[in-house]
């Protein structure tokens, strides 16, 4: 094992196809033209001095050491901002230029404080390094002025920047502007008195650092430096492994001292964060090591009992004969399961073959449900495949970007700056979301169309959107005759020429300007290329579904398909929701979304697992809470997931988990569904098991052991001693194995293998046979379905039942945060709460200035469902009508108030919309001092278990 | 009949005194029932008699210098405005020596034209250079101005045919000319005078350039400490706009110029083409590297010429006379006029506009008259703050591009500053790291650190501190600054502080000049 570190080479890699061959000290080498010299140097093992280069981002040419001479040209030019070209001999090393990188080294020295012994960089120090390159010997000036004595700031959580060693290179300040696309950062002053500054020189928590980390990664001296580092020393080993927070899935170097991680770098090699980062990945790790991880499995008759913490054995074999006692007693089906995806796929596979061969059900469902179930509903009717289309480097092709229902900055962080990165380029911008993202506006970003449509009204809009592409005739005629069924767009077509779908009809539903609305559509028909990015905003409906299949018309009717830079691109919002749905995770659907009835299927299946399995559809996750409330469900397995914070009515939630005779969550916490838990088995974080996670663009990527399970064994391995416990034989030895059966079941995967995915680093799916290496687009000659052609649906918009009236005036949509995940069990551990320590009721100031609110006001939120209380953050972010507010905190209760509407097709949510009274109150609502009440008594019988011991 | 009464509005004079003895020659002038056509022309350049007054009379331009308020009521009592004989009369203008002895093309209209008027600029021959470009291909042009043999007047001396041929040669839809008026370097004041004294030359030079490359959008740069000159501009530009010499349909061509001036924020180093940019950009004025060439990718990514107010100023006469007239002038491969510019320790500042050739002695002597104290001049710095340190033994050095560069120096924008034998060199060393280090971008190590160590070193230097170890470290240090450094800042500081040690060692307490090597 080592640290395995990338090599630098100094300046990012040229994209041109034409090729130059110069000589390099001697050497002849070949590159694409526009490449450095100083890279082309690298790519043949001759290393150069340098400092401000690094090849993350663009040459900046100020350092000055990476010198070079070339013959028959003038001075000293710098290798890192000189391009290749066709016969140039240049020398790196000679007395002269050693002069001058010997004198450059003098001069940074005499700035810089020579503590190197104690530096929390020593080892890790490119100055160090370069000092040793030119065989620095003497500092020969007596400084006067210096910055040994600048002040640090220690204001960030989880890095230091102590200026004193700074040697002002700027990589930091160009890593914030090109990689992340803050521009939190600048050099302040002139001359020597330059100095990077956060903001307008504030600390960085006042600047406006999203603390991605991309400054630290490039900073080469202990300017910026992880705070891990300086309390723990430098790491000796590195492992790659994927990130476990959204659906982006970083990879990352988990940078090792023995069994403790020091720090989580972004490896550059990653094909979906090409080394970038967010301040979760990169920093909200420590939740891993946290004290409230629980480590014993624990067992209790009633909810009302203190836990008993007992062998593994014991825990299991009780799970077990409860769940086969449960079965006995209320039936075959009265048990099921529920996967997340915040496991693995691996995890997912044998978790599901669990309940259909060991239970006997399909009794299954997973978090999808709740998230992205209409994308796999409406992609696979209309493409074929419940998937999106593109890679995420796709987006640098594109020309138009349609944002809908999605906040990238805050969900997709990493994406979210490559998208900025292509904006920054000149591509144009379109966001349809009723709220005022970062993206609307922000640092050299600023979208062309703000669509600020009322919530529930997506398909109006959308169906407004394709009228004015029909209707302008500026369909894609040739795509859709060639590639698509062409009755059902004839009949498509008819139907959304109709003038109740013109914007000047919809402008009423939606509130978007006619004009706008048009305008809009004309940018997103006569683009080049132009690809849809959407998220929740679009699934959490009660048309969900419909909203999907008009994205995927709209696509679909300007030719926006098959090739770079367009696409329909659902934004995932966990690690493995593809995965997880993939995996086989619904009810109704084997591995690979085949439906448990299809003979075939059904009969492959029965074959492998030698057992009879149902071909009925199981119970989806809100008919088994109904089921156990009519008390035929009542034994569930639930693994990674928080239902009891995450589900909707969350009080009907709690109901129905309390009627339940034997809940066993498998978790690494005590989260909110085990406080209603009777076997509690301890999972393994991301860091402490092998497995797979697949991204939003259906990337498979390795998940990697890097410390021991500190309950003892990786998820996988207790599912498997459940099964066997059930009586349904798994004698897996690794998560391998378990991958190299979902290959031979389900063709999509059938070419996928760990060796490949060591090899390659990462595969997308599909990937049909062993020479094939992935798919990065989707449909790119024919559509998925079994006759190849996309499919035009129909998407009648109808209104939701969830109507404001005078009782509840205003509707209340969610979303999520930068720093915080999903119901914030892992980054609520971490020190990311500086950032966000409670969730906030956003409203406008018209709307607040009616209630006679402020920000800071304790304000009560009453839906038709129930009640809480938030604080009111006065913001014009929200439009009048509309209030909004984050999920993080199980205290808040944001789940209190939702409904149990919910899709037409696949039971998704309607998280989004809520209609709501909001006014001014002193106290927390009767829900929340009930659920305090509560979770402190379960906190007590967890204390006296732990007492026990 | 009225008289014209010439009375200079450039900004020295103004700042010696011209705008009060405007007023009080109008004054007098009404009390005494006559009547007087004032004109508030340029300067003629020889500024250690400003205020010029100058009187129209049938014999030819009479100059009385320099004039004071108090002298007024003098002159009108010895009818100065006939030409009348005072003690202040220096007879015609055109026929003082300083004046006489030069060869101005490039401010062939200076002093003697109304700035303002466009009427006054025709007259004088102006856009004759424009008419000609619109009757020729862009190419053409070009060609013409190859021709001239006319090298960059900002200090670079880079061919500007060759640069402008380059911005034709590229492709794109958008192309840019900026005219480069931060004139920052010490003792300078030319592009100032043309600015202030002919401001439509300088609009007609870069309508030409426009014309040549294919460029639509012109900016000059100019330093925010010229407030006369960006009144000057903004009134000839608009002007220019009102007769279709700007604008979208240039004299009824259909070719199209748009101009307009941007102000600095008082940063020396924007005077370098690229921080130039970057500033005109809205960003800090940073230096970029190179390539890529402005010409190829400038502005805002896009092709630009950058050239500066003399280079530009000199396009209209060459359209106008030909490449070749104006390439008689001068010798070698420095072709045409330089407007030098005296200042300093010197008896009779002013500008000079002569052809290339003439030696730095005789600028000296035959035009400054020596030094104002009546002392030896013991240097001159030619060039600005970034150019050596000549002592007497150089003096006979023609003024000529590969003549200066021969000798290890530069004739830069045409600056000369003069010192007797009272200073000291070593501080004048001290000066030239000062001036680095307050300028200094920040960008590149050298500059960055190595002028305010530079400082640090001079002025252990200057107390005698340890010199076996500090003049080598400076010479290793104007080592680093010169080969190391990202532009002329950082690059050229070492022309001054090593002129300055190699020429006057024993300023540095080096009495043995075995030592000075």
């Amino acid at each position: 094992m080592s640290m395995n570190k990338p090599q630098d080479f100094g300046t990012p890699a040229s994209e041109a196809s034409q090729l130059v061959t110069l000589e390099i000290d001697g050497f002849k080498v070949t590159v694409p033209a526009g490449t450095s010299i100083m890279r082309a140097a690298a790519s043949i093992g001759i290393d150069i001095p340098k400092l401000c280069a690094t090849d993350s981002i663009e040459p900046f040419g100020s350092c000055r050491l990476c010198v070079v001479q070339i013959e028959g040209g003038r001075g000293m030019p710098a290798s890192c901002t000189t391009p290749a070209a066709e016969g140039l001999k240049v020398v790196t090393q000679n007395q002269k230029l050693a002069d001058v990188r010997r004198g450059v080294m003098e001069l940074y020295i005499s700035d810089h404080p020579l503590d190197c012994l104690t530096c929390s960089a020593n080892g890790d120090c490119e100055l160090q390094d370069m000092a040793g390159a030119v065989g620095l010997r003497e500092v020969r000036y007596n400084p006067v002025e210096t910055h040994l004595h600048a002040a640090k700031d220690e204001s960030n959580p989880y890095f230091s920047f102590d200026p004193s060693k700074c040697i002002v290179c700027s990589r930091c300040v160009r890593a914030c502007e090109e990689t992340q696309g803050t521009f939190a950062l600048t050099i302040d002053g002139r001359g020597f008195d330059s100095k990077v500054s956060p903001g307008q020189n504030q600390p960085f928590m006042d600047s406006e650092c999203v603390s991605c980390g991309a400054c630290v990664q490039a900073c080469p001296t202990a300017t910026l430096m992880e705070k891990s580092v300086i309390d723990h020393g430098q790491p000796e080993h590195s492992i790659v492994t994927t990130c476990a927070y959204c659906g982006v899935g970083c990879s990352f170097r988990a940078e090792m001292k023995g069994e403790q991680v020091i720090r989580m770098v972004p490896n550059k090699d990653g094909h979906a964060n090409h080394g970038h980062s967010c301040v979760k990945g990169r920093f909200a790790f420590g939740y891993a090591t946290h004290k409230d991880r629980i480590t014993k499995p624990m067992i209790r008759a009633s909810i009302k009992d203190a836990w008993q913490e007992v062998s593994w054995e014991e825990a299991i074999n009780h799970a077990a004969s409860e769940l086969k006692r449960i079965q006995t007693k209320y039936g075959k089906d009265a048990i099921g399961g529920i996967t997340s995806s915040r496991c693995t796929n691996e995890e997912v596979f044998i978790m599901q073959k669990l309940i259909r061969a060991g239970f006997g059900n399909n009794n299954v469902d997973t978090c999808a449900r709740v998230c992205h179930s209409p994308t796999g509903y409406g992609l696979k009717q209309t493409f074929g495949e419940s998937s999106g289309t593109q890679n995420f480097d796709s987006v640098m092709h594109a020309d138009v970007i349609l944002i809908i229902g999605a906040n990238p900055t805050d969900g997709h962080p990493v994406f979210a700056s490559q998208m900025k990165k292509r904006l920054r380029q000149g591509a144009k911008l379109i966001i349809v979301d009723p709220r005022q993202i970062d993206l609307v506006k922000s640092a050299h970003i600023q979208a062309d169309y703000h669509l600020k449509l009322r919530p529930s009204t997506n398909v109006a809009l959308i169906n407004a959107l394709a009228h004015v592409i029909v209707t302008e005739n500026l369909l894609d005629d040739a795509f859709v005759n060639e590639r698509c069924d062409v009755a059902s767009f004839q009949k498509w077509k008819t139907f959304i020429a109709q003038d109740i779908h013109s914007p000047e009809a919809s402008e009423a539903i939606t509130g978007v300007p006619a004009a706008e609305l048009r305008a809009a559509a004309l940018l997103y028909a006569t683009a080049n290329n132009a690809a849809i990015y959407y998220g929740l905003g679009v699934t959490e409906h009660s048309q969900g579904s419909t909203m999907v299949i008009g994205i995927a018309n709209l696509a679909m009717a300007t030719g926006n398909l098959g090739r770079d830079g367009v696409g329909v691109n659902p934004l995932r919002g966990q690690n493995n929701v593809q995965g997880s749905c993939d995996m086989g995770s619904f009810p109704h659907e084997f591995p690979g979304y085949r439906h448990v009835s299809d003979p075939s299927t059904h009969q492959l299946f029965e074959h492998a697992w030698k057992t009879e399995l149902s071909a009925e559809p199981g119970l989806r996750i809100p008919n088994m809470f109904d089921a156990a409330m009519d008390s035929s469900f009542m034994g569930l397995y639930c693994e990674g997931e928080d239902i009891a914070q995450s589900d909707p009515d969350i009080q009907h939630v709690h109901a129905a988990l309390r009627k339940m005779e034997c809940v066993i969550v498998q978790d690494i916490f005590l989260n909110e569904t085990a406080k209603f838990a009777h076997v509690f088995l301890p999972g393994a974080s991301f860091l402490e098991k092998n497995g797979t996670f697949t991204n939003a663009e259906r990337r498979i990527s390795p998940v990697r052991k890097v410390m021991s399970p500190l309950a003892g064994y990786q998820d996988w391995e207790v599912t498997q001693m459940l099964s066997n416990a059930m009586g349904y034989p798994m004698n897996y030895s690794h998560p391998s194995e378990i991958m190299a059966e979902i290959a031979s079941l389900t063709p999509a995967f059938a070419g996928v293998s760990y060796e490949k995915i060591d090899e390659l680093g990462s595969v997308q799916w599909p990937c049909y046979d062993e020479e094939s290496t992935g798919t990065p687009i989707m449909h790119e000659q024919a559509f998925m379905r079994d006759n190849g052609k996309g499919l035009f649906m129909l998407t009648e918009f109808v209104a939701t039942t969830e109507k404001v009236n005078g009782k509840f005036p205003l509707i209340l949509t969610t979303g999520r945060i930068l720093s915080q995940y999903n119901v914030g069990a892992q980054t609520r551990r971490t020190e990311n709460n500086v950032w966000h320590a409670e969730d906030r009721l956003e409203i406008h100031p018209h709307d607040a200035e009616d209630r006679g609110l402020k920000t800071d006001d304790w304000v009560g939120i009453k839906s038709r469902a129930g009640e809480t209380v938030l604080r009111a953050l006065i913001s014009e972010r929200v439009q009048p009508g509309v209030v909004y507010t984050t999920f993080h905190f199980p205290e808040s209760g944001a789940n209190v108030i939702t409904t149990d509407n919910s899709d037409w097709a696949t039971n998704c949510p309607e998280y989004k919309v809520t209609a709501v009274q909001v006014m001014k109150v002193s106290q927390p609502s009767e829900w929340q001092n009930n659920y305090q009440a509560f979770s402190e008594d379960q906190l007590e019988l967890l204390a006296q278990s732990a007492g026990n011991d | 009949m009225s008289v014209t009464v010439y009375v200079p509005n450039d900004s020295s004079a103004v700042s010696l005194g011209a705008d009060r003895v405007a007023i009080a020659i109008m004054a007098e002038a009404k009390k005494r029932g006559i009547e007087i056509d004032l004109i508030r022309n340029g300067s003629r350049g020889l500024y250690w008699l400003e205020p010029l007054v100058e009187v129209a009379t049938s014999a030819g331009r009479t100059a009385y210098a320099p004039v004071q308020v108090s002298d007024v009521v003098g002159l009108f009592d010895a009818n100065f405005i006939e030409g009348g004989h005072h003690a202040l009369c220096l007879g015609l203008t055109e026929e003082l020596d300083y004046f006489k002895k030069q060869q101005r093309l490039t401010f062939a209209r200076v002093g003697k034209t109304d700035p303002l008027s466009l009427d006054d600029y025709i007259q004088q021959d102006g856009y004759r250079g424009l008419s000609n470009a619109l009757s020729l291909a862009p190419a053409d042009i070009v060609k013409r101005v190859t021709d001239s043999g006319l090298r960059g007047r900002g200090g670079a001396a880079f061919p500007t045919g060759i640069k402008w041929n380059t911005v034709l040669n590229t492709p794109s839809a958008q192309k840019y000319i900026i005219c480069n008026a931060d004139e920052g370097d010490s003792g300078t004041f030319s592009d100032r005078m043309i600015m202030e004294g002919d401001p439509f030359v300088l609009i007609e030079g870069m309508t030409i350039a426009g014309l040549a490359v294919g460029a639509t959008q012109g900016y000059i740069y100019l330093r925010v400490e010229y407030p006369h000159a960006h009144i000057a501009l903004n009134s000839a530009i608009a002007t220019a706009y009102q007769a279709d010499y700007l604008g979208d349909n240039i004299q009824g061509s259909g070719k199209k110029f748009d101009l307009e001036v941007r102000l600095g924020a008082g940063a020396y180093v924007c005077g370098e083409e690229t921080s130039l940019m970057e500033s005109l950009e809205g960003k800090r004025g940073l230096v970029r590297f190179k390539p890529p060439l402005p010409a190829i990718s400038g502005l805002f990514g896009q092709p630009t010429v950058v050239n500066n107010v003399i280079s530009l100023a000199s396009v209209p006469i060459i359209m106008d006379k030909g490449g070749e007239y104006y390439r008689d002038f001068g010798l070698g491969r420095s072709r045409g006029t330089l407007p030098m510019q005296l200042a300093g320790n010197i008896k009779h500042p002013g500008l000079v506009e002569v052809a290339f050739g003439m030696t730095l002695r005789e600028l000296l002597y035959d035009f400054g008259g020596g030094s104002a104290s009546g002392r030896p001049i013991r240097a001159v710095q030619v060039g600005g703050p970034l150019g050596a340190y000549l002592p007497e033994s150089q003096f006979d050095t023609a003024l000529d591009y590969e003549a200066f560069a021969a000798i290890w120096t530069v004739l830069g924008h045409g600056g000369v500053v003069a010192f007797d034998d009272t200073v000291n060199m070593a501080e004048m060393a001290r000066y030239s790291m000062e001036f680095c280090a307050i300028e200094s971008c920040g960008k590149c190590t050298p500059c960055r650190i190595g002028s305010t160590r530079g400082m640090e070193v001079m002025d252990e230097i200057l107390n005698g501190q340890d010199l076996a170890k500090n003049i080598p470290l400076l010479r290793d240090l104007c080592n680093t600054l010169l080969n190391g450094s990202l532009c002329a800042l950082g690059g050229m500081t070492p022309y001054p502080v090593l002129s300055a040690l190699n020429h006057f060692p024993e300023d540095f307490g080096i009495h043995d000049t075995a030592n000075v090597a």
